[in-house]
């Protein structure tokens, strides 16, 4: 007699399944980098004077951010990572993502350039390494070289408020 | 010449319409330099690459393995695979190398691990628990009804209403 | 004329309303004029759905751009057709469709009320009035076609190109019908728990409507893996998507109600097992609807999503089902069964095609929910593709292919097994020859997964015809025999057929297809087997809405020309999209099939070349389906006025023989 009530019973299971599903995004690929070191890469900066590695980011929490000029997304953003170097002080290293250096130097003069340092991935290898599928992508790096967290798509006013401040504050407060 | 539109990032902020399966912005790539062509597989490196690329997701158009997409992050990953089993890379190492950057997604066949048990071994345990259910019903109800052998005239009655309705 | 439309989908609201609620209340009170309520309800709402339909269609027709989802989907310089079908072109239209077929089922059963007795005629139309209801409101309150827009723009923004092709004018009406047609047999089902009673009466109204809408969605599914596979120039034609997948359980659960109704109505078991798949089948049509426009899902087919549609759809969904199968849990064990079921028998046999019908069904649901249920857990994001599915779902399916073919010689009540499969030796031995013989002069292959393709296809295909030859040669005139065959017979014939010949297509195309991606310039060329495809360059074309590269390739075997080609690559500047159009040389035997990629150079292109051995008979196995599903909905003895079916013999009686 029972059984004819277990159809309900998992009509209900799986609704409720579905309403929590509501909620989730699942065009979001979360990163698997997180807690992890930042992932290894040696190239130049953007115009060539230097060779720049995870170490060079090290020592201070750091955002990374890849972008590009082509990138339609990284006007968006452009304006909030302006904010939050010049009035937040804030050190973003932006990573050039399949881009010239023409192209680059172009668009930061006509936009503005919020990067301490710019490294050029003309091939696209760090964007690979670092599980990029999109730009713009930032991530944020502990003192220690970590990733802590990573921002899928433009950087905005309440990503960097609700999540990313309290993890760099939490940082230097640790350390 | 039609240019090749290429796709960025899709987000919410860009929510793709109705069906759109390539990505429609207009912003073109400029000539980023291409990475040199890897050399040309042989025989069952050829198969191997053929069967990865049909296996994995391509995660801008997440639509699409990475065989079918044309979003140069497809390229890229195909690109890599190719490279990687020229290298003498096996399977295992090349979907590791994948999934330490992107993740578990990017496998459209999932890994066997404790959280897909479920999902592999469930079909086949509904499968066996049904079967079982049902011969079980069938030897209950043959128990409770058992089928009483009629009498002849009502078989041939029953026989012949049977060719006249049609059994099906 | 929108607003128009409008206020008719309200009135239909109220129309609804009554049809849902009063007949039931008449049932309760034994108030035949209530009960009649009904019949009026299903043909008002009807009409007044037609005009809200045909209201929507003047707009586009007219391009009125004052309406937001006309300028959303269409544009001044759409060919009609397309404007036309453009109506069912996005979330809001398709809607509207979904209502239009759903109350134009219900006018259908209104229509032939009168060979219903007047309480369950009054109970199933109640029940659809009912759903009405959820649609209507979800419509009205979250998914409005006439919204205005001001300022009204000077020109809309297109219908999405992959749209624009005879597939969408097809396609989608077909899939909705069959989806929509499932909640004839609901609410027969739930007619049946509110009174209590299941008989043979009941399985002779509910089976052809049942099979009426299963034969639709056989052929939605069908064109639109025909569509997918012109359309996408990927050469494959399922991807095991998850809006696919939402039309392929139903169907799924839908073939076993089918067959579940046919061992009810003949031997009046398994009576709470066919309301609970009828129940089923519609719950998983519904569910499609919501896994599409919710955005829970990733998905290609998937509507622009909204999460407060998302919640709506859901608590509808809860609601309806929910009520459904407390009504079941409550009034299902009152059906009781009028006989016993063997397993050796063809109630056994058909009782076992459920069990792994079903079980395929849940194998697709939990493929697909999956990745939910692990992001929702909070374990992360998975993904779960063709490769998981092909795994599962192939393996599910074998046992039952080999049943089937067993059916014919497996009787009534009682079989010895034994003697059904000796009977079957020559068919079996046959069979073997075939699986060996044919993969070799076909493909030059002995490959073990062609081998068992192979025989499977043989062994249903002759399985099928086992039923007809039987009765043709028992009876000493052939002509007689071969008349005396009832539609529903015939019907079940071909579709078995059916279910053989598309079973030799999937194993054909599926191990034996070759794929090659090749760089070509004018006047080069590239080889698959004996067929040598020949590119001769590309020339620029302007079309009604957008511009294209056209491509031209000759194919020849072994020196004879074959055909020529013209894959296209097409940009819609509208909506900024570039569309492949690939060309296909088909015959029955193979399918060659060439899709542009991107060019390469000054005047180089990528191209996609294949071969697809037996392309075809996948489509073609489905479209035998359906007109199996004709011929058995047709049978007369569905027709049978109310009072002869008074007189018959009855289940009972039978059973007692």
């Amino acid at each position: 007699m029972l059984r004819f009530a277990i159809p309900v019973v998992v009509l209900l299971g799986l609704f409720a399944l579905l309403g929590i599903g509501l909620r989730l995004d699942p065009r979001e690929v979360p990163s698997p980098l997180i807690g992890k070191m930042a992932p290894a890469f040696d190239l130049p900066n953007l115009d060539g004077t230097a060779r720049i590695t995870p170490l060079d980011l090290q020592g201070r929490p750091v955002l990374v951010n890849f972008f590009a000029s082509w990138c339609a997304g990284c006007q968006v953003e452009h304006p909030v990572l302006m904010k939050l170097a010049r009035e937040y002080g804030v050190e973003i290293v932006g990573i050039d993502y399949k881009d010239t250096r023409e192209a680059a130097e172009q668009w930061l003069a006509r936009h503005g350039n919020p990067y301490r340092i710019i490294v050029a991935d003309a091939l696209g290898q760090a964007g690979l390494d670092w599980g990029v599928y999109g730009v713009p992508e930032t991530f944020v790096l502990s003192a220690d070289g970590r990733v802590v967290y990573k921002q899928i798509g433009p950087m905005t006013d309440a990503a960097w408020r609700d999540k990313i401040a309290p993890l760099l504050a939490q940082g230097s407060a640790s350390r | 010449m039609i240019r090749l539109l290429r796709g960025v990032h899709v987000l919410s902020l860009w929510l793709l319409l109705a069906a759109a399966i390539v990505p429609t912005f207009v912003s073109a790539q400029p000539a980023a330099p291409t990475p040199t062509p890897p050399a040309p597989l042989a025989g069952e490196q050829q198969q191997r690459y053929d069967t990865m690329i049909n296996q994995l997701r391509c995660l801008v158009c997440q639509n699409e393995t990475i065989a079918d997409s044309s979003a140069p992050l497809a390229l890229d990953l195909r690109d890599q695979v190719h490279r990687q089993i020229a290298d003498g890379r096996s399977d295992d190492e090349i979907r590791d190398y994948l999934t330490h950057r992107y993740g578990d997604f990017v496998l459209y066949k999932p890994r066997l691990a404790a959280r897909t048990l479920a999902l592999w071994i469930g079909p086949f345990a509904l499968l066996a628990i049904a079967l079982i259910a049902a011969v079980l019903f069938m030897r209950r109800s043959s128990a409770r009804q058992p089928a009483t052998p009629g009498v002849a005239d009502a078989e041939r009655i029953r026989r012949l209403l049977q060719e006249q309705e049609g059994s099906d | 004329m929108a607003e128009i439309g409008h206020y008719a989908l309200i009135l239909a609201l109220a129309v609804a309303i009554a049809q849902g609620v009063l007949p039931v209340l008449g049932y309760w009170r034994g108030d035949q004029r209530l009960l009649g309520i009904g019949v009026s309800g299903a043909q008002t709402q009807f009409a007044l759905v037609v005009l809200a339909y045909a209201a929507l269609s003047l707009a586009f027709v007219d391009n009125d751009f004052s309406l937001t989802y006309v300028a959303s989907n269409s544009h001044s310089q759409l060919p009609l057709i397309y404007r036309l079908s453009a109506v069912w072109g996005a979330h809001e239209g398709s809607l509207l469709m979904w209502l239009l077929m759903l109350t134009g089922w219900g006018f259908a059963v209104s229509l032939s009320s009168r060979r219903l007795p007047p309480d369950i005629a009054a109970l199933v139309l109640a029940t659809m009035g009912a759903i009405s209801v959820g649609f209507l409101l979800f419509m009205l309150a979250t998914s409005n076609p006439f919204e205005r827009q001001f300022p009204v723009p000077a020109e809309g923004r297109d219908l999405n190109p992959l749209l624009q092709d005879p597939g969408l004018i097809i396609h989608p009406p077909m899939l909705y019908m069959g989806y929509v047609g499932f909640s004839v047999a609901f609410s027969f089902a739930i007619a049946a728990l509110i009174t209590g009673k299941l008989d043979l009466a009941w399985a002779r109204w509910t089976r052809p409507w049942t099979t009426t809408a299963w034969l639709f969605l056989t052929m939605g599914i069908t064109l639109g893996s025909w569509w997918a596979y012109n359309e996408l120039g990927w050469g494959g034609w399922w991807f095991w998507d998850p809006v696919e997948n939402a039309s392929f359980m139903p169907w799924l659960v839908g073939t076993a109600l089918i067959h579940s109704l046919a061992v009810t109505e003949k031997r009046g078991v398994l009576k709470s097992w066919t309301v609970l798949l009828a129940i089923l089948a519609f719950a998983l049509s519904l569910l499609g609807t919501f896994l599409v426009r919710s955005g829970v899902l990733v998905s290609v087919h998937a509507f622009a999503t909204d999460p407060a549609r998302g919640v709506f759809i859901l608590a509808f969904l809860t609601i309806v089902l929910g009520a459904a199968l407390l009504l079941y849990a409550w009034r299902a064990p009152r059906l009781v069964s009028d006989g016993a079921v063997q397993l050796v028998s063809r109630e056994g046999l058909l009782l076992l095609n459920n069990v792994f019908l079903v079980a395929a069904a849940a194998a697709v649901l939990i493929g697909t929910l999956y990745p939910l249920v692990i992001d929702a857990l909070g374990l992360g994001k998975i993904s779960v593709g063709p490769p998981y599915f092909n795994a599962i779902f192939l393996p599910l399916m074998v046992p039952l292919a080999v049943l089937v073919g067993l059916s014919a010689r497996i009787g009534w009540k009682r079989a010895k097994l034994g003697e059904a499969l000796w009977s079957l030796r020559w068919v079996a031995l046959t069979t073997l020859i075939a699986a060996v013989l044919l993969p070799y002069v076909l493909e030059r292959s002995f490959a073990w997964l062609a081998i068992a393709g192979t025989a499977l296809s043989v062994w249903l295909m002759i399985g099928a015809l086992l039923d007809v030859t039987h009765r043709v040669r028992s009876r000493r005139d052939r002509w007689q025999g071969l008349r005396s065959i009832p539609a529903a017979t015939w019907g079940m014939t071909l579709a078995h057929f059916g279910l053989g010949v598309w079973t030799l297509g999937v194993t054909y195309a599926g191990l034996f297809s070759v794929e090659k991606d090749v760089r070509l310039g004018p006047g080069q060329s590239a080889e698959i087997g004996a067929y040598t495809f020949t590119f001769q360059g590309t020339e620029h074309r302007e079309g009604a809405n957008y511009q294209s590269d056209l491509g031209t390739v000759f194919v020849e075997r072994s020196g004879q020309p074959i055909a020529t080609l013209n894959p296209e690559k097409r940009l819609y500047p509208s909506q900024r999209s570039v569309m492949t159009e690939s060309a296909v040389d088909h015959n029955p035997r193979r399918d060659l099939y060439v899709a542009l990629g991107e060019p390469i150079g000054d005047a180089d292109w990528a191209l996609r070349l294949y071969y697809k051995p037996f392309m075809r008979m996948v489509w073609f196995g489905g479209v035998l389906m359906f007109f199996g599903g004709i011929l058995a909905a047709s049978d007369r003895r569905y027709r049978l006025e109310r009072s002869a079916l008074k007189a018959p013999v009855t289940s009972a009686q039978t059973a007692a023989t």
